[in-house]
């Protein structure tokens, strides 16, 4: 919040002032209240591998984290550009593959690659798109710096978060939000849905019918499933509601069988189709893969679109946005390690008490190490895992990551956080202004990820 | 709606309606304890079996207390017809269709969920019953008033009024069932001191103690109560209210559907059973078979409704 001769940074300007006006006893009711809203409301999320199972709520912090009009800009300049790049990307592998052509990118590293769906081979979606809903994870080092982390392009989550964090804000300091300028992001569920409508199967006629999948109510993120098909108005369907009947998928209503025309599934490729992956998968439609090439429903996003934001592809990406766009990227890509190659291997080993190394397909900071916090110990077990199979780790150096301020009993502290803004991509690219902030809460801890322990706070961009 | 919608919104208001009726039949099992000289901990076989969980009970408890009764009851999770049972079962079907409820219904169910788990996780002291009891009550009561005042009169309505009063006269018929005897003219000693206790008993259960003195003599009579709870169709825990508000429910679907299931015959023939029947033909045909026949029908109307309107397939 402020600059290093101790000002507010311009942006903070207005909220520094309310803030300083404030009784800390106030805050800290205020935050109590704030968890209130959030479990009364079911806004809760299940880890995994916890003993008791239980719902669990994200801590969110009372102080928004505010960027200015023209920081958004440019920031979302750069977001359009990326995800423009990613669905020319995608559809040029699975059709001419011109950047393999071109010796840009290893020819094994996508088709050896688990996230690459032979199936989608030859097959263009409707619309042309296979991204459509894209979530960038992005931090920011200083003024105007900003690196992406990771493209989210198979089912980016959290967006119920960012939608109920303003909610709970606006209820909470109402008086903010006449002081200051805030870009809307309520209209984000009926962006989502005309942007989905938008993208229907060329049969359909009339007004498409829309429907959200989920695994169901034990999922981690089954309260944001739940959240998003109501918002939208749209059916939300597990797999056991779907069959395949005459070419079509169709739900199980009250009233017999009704199809569907655009399916936004939550629910992983692997196990979308029993009769083409997985076999034993119980959350998916057999034969929607055949309804799918025969080009009778759209699936958002489309099956195959892991290999744009798999770990190995993403040292690529400086490379995959200028083959596309022509221009230089925009947003900075982290430097990246490929642990396959043996150079870097040497660099990474040697260098591993300075790093973060991650699995190639892992997420949800599941399975990685932050080297500059990890005890000797961790460094050297890690070591010998990642000696052991190399080409399954990616390695980034930390960033000297900007910090925000967050709200603790004894007033403010900086922590660090990211900043996951929510690309919708149909005819035409929308960036919702603003996003999800994740705080790493452990005072100097990089990880933000609500597994970990990370919480999130309101994100506001300020009009002009 | 789909087919699984309409099942979670049934079973939902199912288990609600469950967990209010079982925190009553505890209250009556207290009240019973509390004001009959004499009472032994042995008239909770009576709770337990209204309850239909006395041969369960039997596998976990090895003797009949009343702190093991009313534990059993309320918040034993082994026991699937618990409070605190039902209330989850309740809230997680609330959870599946959460987009068909208003914000209001699901805070309602959410919040209850969250009290009473809260309250029924630690054993319960004799003293702190009757205020449990209480909230079990109201915060079964708060759903059902954001429900009333929030929800559209719809498909979603409907289904989840048809499952509250199919539970409900599934409770009541075996409250009544329980203590068939107590109503028999033969075996009844009319007026004395034992029957009134026992008859009170009953009308605690379905909180009708005090509305039975609205519709017939202040002098409890065995015949009465049995028509108060079977026939009358102003008793809103009557058989006949319940069959009632079935049949009415029912008729909307087929109106918005414009299709007649199974289901709409058999709803249509109880409850023609329960206008035509006058209590003293149910009492010299059998009060229990009657009872029992009615459980048996009742329980098929919630097959062929989960068959008509798609429940499971």
């Amino acid at each position: 919040m402020l600059t290093a001769e101790n000002h507010p940074r311009p942006p903070y300007k207005t909220y520094h002032e309310w803030y300083a006006a404030q009784d800390t006893a106030h805050l800290i009711r205020k935050t109590q209240d704030a968890e209130n809203i959030f479990r009364r409301t079911g806004i809760t999320f299940a880890v995994y591998g916890h003993a008791d199972s239980a719902e669990k709520l994200i801590p969110f912090d009372i102080i928004p984290r505010i960027i200015s009009a023209r920081e958004w800009r440019k920031l979302a300049q750069g977001i359009e550009q990326r995800v423009l790049a990613l669905n020319a990307f995608l559809d040029d592998i699975y059709h001419k593959q011109e950047i393999i052509r071109a010796g840009r990118i290893p020819r094994e590293l996508i088709e050896r690659n688990i996230a690459f769906l032979p199936e989608m081979i030859g097959f263009k979606p409707p619309g042309g798109v296979y991204t459509h809903i894209v979530g960038t994870d992005i931090v920011r080092t200083g003024e105007d710096q900003f690196y992406v982390l990771e493209d989210n392009a198979r089912t980016p989550s959290g967006v119920s978060y960012m939608l109920e964090n303003r909610e709970t804000m606006m209820q909470m300091f109402p008086e903010l939000f006449t002081l200051n300028k805030v870009q809307r992001v309520e209209d984000y569920p009926r962006l989502l849905r005309q942007s989905l409508a938008c993208v229907a199967p060329p049969g359909c006629k009339g007004r498409p019918r829309v429907a959200v999948l989920t695994p169901g109510i034990y999922n981690s993120a089954y309260y944001e499933h739940s959240f998003l098909a109501d918002q939208m108005g749209v059916e939300l369907v597990e797999g056991s509601d779907l069959r395949v009947i005459d070419g079509r998928v169709k739900m199980r209503t009250t009233g017999g069988y009704e199809a569907i025309d655009v399916l936004y599934r939550r629910v992983d490729d692997d196990f979308l189709d029993p009769l083409t992956f997985r076999p034993e998968s119980a959350l998916g439609i057999p034969g929607i893969m055949d309804v799918y090439r025969a080009g009778n429903i759209t699936i958002a996003n489309a099956p195959g679109t892991g290999i744009a934001d798999d770990k190995a592809i993403y040292s690529y990406m400086p490379e995959i946005v200028e083959f596309y766009t022509g221009r230089k990227a925009l947003l900075e890509n982290v430097p990246t390690w490929r642990c396959s190659e043996p150079a870097s291997l040497k660099y990474v080993l040697e260098h591993i008490e300075e790093l973060v190394i991650k699995e190639v397909h892992g997420s949800g900071g599941y399975g990685m190490l932050v080297g500059p916090t990890a005890a000797k110990k961790e460094c050297e077990d890690f070591a010998l895992k990642l000696a052991a199979r190399p080409h399954n780790y990616i390695a980034q150096p930390t960033l000297a990551l900007s910090t925000v301020p967050i709200f603790v009993n004894k007033g403010v502290a900086p922590r660090h956080v990211d900043l996951r803004p929510y690309v919708l991509v149909s005819d035409k690219v929308k960036i919702i202004p603003g996003g999800l902030t994740r705080v790493a809460l452990k005072q100097g801890s990089l990880v933000v990820n609500s597994s970990q322990g990370g919480g999130t706070k309101d994100t506001w961009v300020l009009e002009d | 709606m789909l087919g699984r919608t309409a099942n979670g919104l049934y079973w939902m208001f199912r288990y609600i309606e469950r967990a209010e009726n079982i925190a009553r039949l505890v209250d009556a099992g207290l009240r019973v304890a509390l004001t009959r000289a004499g009472s032994s901990d042995e008239d909770w076989h009576g709770v337990l079996e209204s309850a239909g969980v006395r041969e369960e009970y039997g596998q976990v408890h090895a003797d009949m207390t009343a702190a093991n009764a009313v534990d059993y009851l309320l918040r034993d999770t082994a026991n699937p017809s618990s409070v605190m049972s039902c209330i989850e079962y309740g809230r997680n079907n609330a959870r599946m269709v959460r987009t068909a409820l208003t914000r209001e219904t699901w805070e309602a169910t959410n919040e209850a969920w969250i009290d009473l788990k809260a309250r029924l996780s630690r054993p319960l002291r004799a003293a702190d019953l009757p205020d449990l009891i209480d909230v079990i009550k109201r915060r079964c009561g708060l759903i059902r008033g954001a429900f009333h005042g929030s929800m559209l009169r719809n498909e979603i309505y409907n289904f989840s009024r048809i499952g509250t009063f199919i539970e409900r006269a599934d409770n009541t018929s075996r409250i009544l069932d329980v203590k068939y005897y107590v109503l028999l003219p033969s075996i009844s000693q009319v007026g004395s001191a034992l029957d009134n206790f026992q008859w009170e008993s009953i009308l605690r259960s379905v909180s009708a103690h005090r509305s039975y003195g609205w519709v017939y003599d202040t002098e409890y009579q065995a015949a009465n109560i049995a028509d108060f709870l079977i026939l009358k169709v102003q008793m809103p825990r009557s058989l006949a209210y319940c069959y009632e508000k079935i049949v009415s429910n029912l008729g909307y679907l087929e109106a918005d559907y414009g299709e007649r299931h199974k289901a709409h015959e058999t709803a249509a023939a109880i409850k023609a059973t329960l206008k035509r029947g006058s209590i003293t033909d149910i009492m010299d045909q059998g009060l229990h078979e009657f009872l029992q026949d009615f459980i048996s029908r009742n329980n098929q109307l919630s097959a062929d409704i989960s068959d008509g309107y798609r429940f499971y397939q």
